[in-house]
């Protein structure tokens, strides 16, 4: 097949934004968690990490591996569930155990804990890939990358092989982030628990003087963040077909500069800037040099915190009392 | 006035920060319909003591009792449902919260539409300014504005008792004989008020009774009256 470079740059501009919506739906959690107690939580990527093996598991102990038609939508619906509640739920615990105890804490001590939630979660992910089970290589090779069943087949929605390729996959990606994006915007916006969240994030002691109970609105920004990463593993899993347990570092240092591009703290930020990063790899990859993309996201990062700490869409300031 | 019932007792306060001990057993009441006020100098223990109350600083010793239940150890949000609403210095607004959001944030813990809905209503009537600067931003009103709006907000509460820590610290006068009036008009509506002021005569001649705190100790207390004629108030907080 022969591609047209304009070919090439569209597909490459469409695989940068699936994969930035995985990235921006990984951002969100950082920015979520950081806009509340101001934690960069340096274990959400291995989070996010879990979150893909415990969705491996759940496809192995229900014999779904090999899942196709409706029998696919059901397994992919149920580890997405698994997986978001999974996440959610430890990352609240992550709170409650390791973090709510440093609340009056300084934010270095916060942020070394979360380095150490960190290496909890990637050493428990080199554990559970050594499960004797058939979808982990049947235990051997524990740090080795594990297959992820192929059961959103990779199909060109727009017709042949050749040309640009919108894959079931593609789609896959749309339909699962982009309502979670727009339900996490009218969760913070409109309901009662958004507002709190907002009020919490800019002013504990005056919410703490209107009621609300500030740990309990903590913990539950928590579990959204969480819930985010469950998500977004699964999607990835599906769409690249493969996981492990390193995989946490690079999602997160990707989600991460996303979210300090966009500005930290601000949602339409972490969206925006993990759309970027998503298109700044797959150009990096296409043409200039794989390996030296991950180099460039770095770079990045760098630079932004150097030249404009708030991001793109964050505060110049923030009003802290 | 005396004879209504207490609604607020602190008992041999003691709180600090860190090693540093700054409330030596601080012991008031405030009785249902009052307003009291405590004054004092700049460090002397009058939001800390505000603080207390609203269980946000930690108590070292004694209790406090709301309402004749003894909630020394109740967590700060729950004591917000049990009728206690605090207006705290420097206002802390929200400040990227609209001036309704703001509001509604005041009606936390209140599931009442309908009088949540007429004492917007009210807040509306006593501050009509923020009627008008619903959807703009907490942080974007002046300081005057702001200090209505963390009144308004505490209102929306419905509390029993209303403490204002300063409410007319940093604002431009002709506010704050607008803020002084609000005052004087929840008091007329039987409002109970605890009140932290700078502006000492002008609180003591709204108060029925005044507290005099000295580094962390009470030192004097009595009607506002008599406080305002009393030579060593005269001297030391109404300079003259
Ligand atoms: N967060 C804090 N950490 C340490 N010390 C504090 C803190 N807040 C207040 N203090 C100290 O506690 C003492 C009482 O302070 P507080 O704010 O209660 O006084 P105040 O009477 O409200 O004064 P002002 O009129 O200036 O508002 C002061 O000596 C103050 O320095
Ligand atoms: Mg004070």
């Amino acid at each position: 097949m022969e591609f047209t470079s304009a070919e090439v740059f569209a597909q490459q501009v469409l695989n940068g934004l699936s994969n930035g919506m995985i990235i921006a739906l990984i951002a969100l959690g950082y920015t979520m968690v950081y806009g509340i107690i101001e934690l960069i939580n340096w274990a959400h990527g291995d989070l996010f990490m879990l979150g893909g093996f415990l969705a491996l598991t759940i496809l192995g102990a229900l014999g779904l591996e090999e899942a196709s038609g409706p029998m696919a939508v059901v397994a992919v619906l149920v580890i997405l569930a698994a997986s978001a509640g999974f996440c959610g739920t430890l990352n609240v615990l992550a709170d409650r155990i390791a973090y709510r105890p440093l609340r009056r804490a300084p934010k270095v001590s916060l942020l070394v804990t979360a380095i150490g939630v960190s290496f909890i979660f990637v050493n428990l992910g080199l554990f559970w890939g050594g499960v004797p089970m058939e979808v982990f290589s049947g235990g051997i090779a524990a740090a080795a990358p594990k297959d992820f069943p192929a059961l959103v087949p990779s199909r060109n929605l727009l017709g042949t092989d050749d040309g640009v390729g919108f894959t079931l996959r593609d789609l896959l990606v749309v339909v699962v982030t982009l309502p979670l994006m727009l339900g996490l915007w009218w969760l913070v916006a409109r309901t009662r628990l958004g507002k709190a969240m907002r009020a919490t994030a800019q002013n504990p002691t005056a919410a703490r003087l209107m009621g609300i109970d500030v740990d309990r609105v903590i913990g539950s920004t928590f579990f959204l963040g969480g819930a985010l990463a469950g998500f977004a593993s699964v999607v990835y899993a599906l769409y690249n077909n493969t996981i492990g347990f390193q995989m946490g570092y690079r999602a997160g240092m990707d989600a991460f500069t996303a979210a300090v591009l966009g500005g930290i703290g601000s949602l339409p930020g972490a969206v925006l800037g993990g759309l970027l990063i998503g298109l700044i790899r797959a150009m990096s990859d296409q043409y200039l040099e794989a390996r030296w993309t991950n180099a460039l996201v770095f770079a990045i990062l760098i630079l932004i915190l150097v030249f404009r700490p708030s991001g793109l869409l964050g505060m110049k300031q923030r009003e802290k009392v | 006035m005396s004879e209504a019932p207490v609604l607020l007792e602190l008992r041999q306060i003691r709180a600090g920060y860190g090693p540093v001990d700054v409330l030596f057993g601080i012991s008031l009441e405030v009785r249902r319909g009052e307003i009291v006020c405590l004054i004092g100098a700049n460090g002397a223990g009058k939001s800390s003591t505000l603080m207390c109350i609203s269980r946000i600083n930690p108590i070292r010793g004694g209790s406090i009792w709301f309402d004749g239940a003894d909630v020394t150890a109740e967590r700060a949000d729950r004591l917000v449902p049990r009728g206690l609403a605090q207006v705290p210095e420097g206002r802390r607004i929200f400040p990227r919260l609209t001036v309704l959001e703001n509001l509604e944030m005041g009606a936390y813990c209140r599931s009442d539409a309908d009088g949540i809905a007429r004492d917007l209503e009210g807040v509306f009537r006593m501050f009509p300014v923020l009627r008008e600067r619903t959807a703009q931003l907490g942080g974007t009103l002046s300081g005057g504005e702001q200090q209505m709006l963390a009144i308004g907000r505490a209102l929306m509460g419905s509390p029993r008792l209303l403490m204002m820590d300063e409410p007319s610290m940093g604002i431009a006068p002709i506010l704050v004989s607008r803020i002084f009036e609000a005052i004087a008009e929840l008091r007329d509506r039987g409002m109970t008020i605890l009140l932290v002021e700078q502006n000492a005569r002008a609180a003591l001649r709204l108060s029925d009774r005044g507290y005099v705190l000295e580094t962390g100790r009470i030192i004097l207390s009595d009607t506002g009256a008599s406080l305002l004629a009393s030579p060593k108030v005269r001297e030391a907080y109404l300079g003259e």
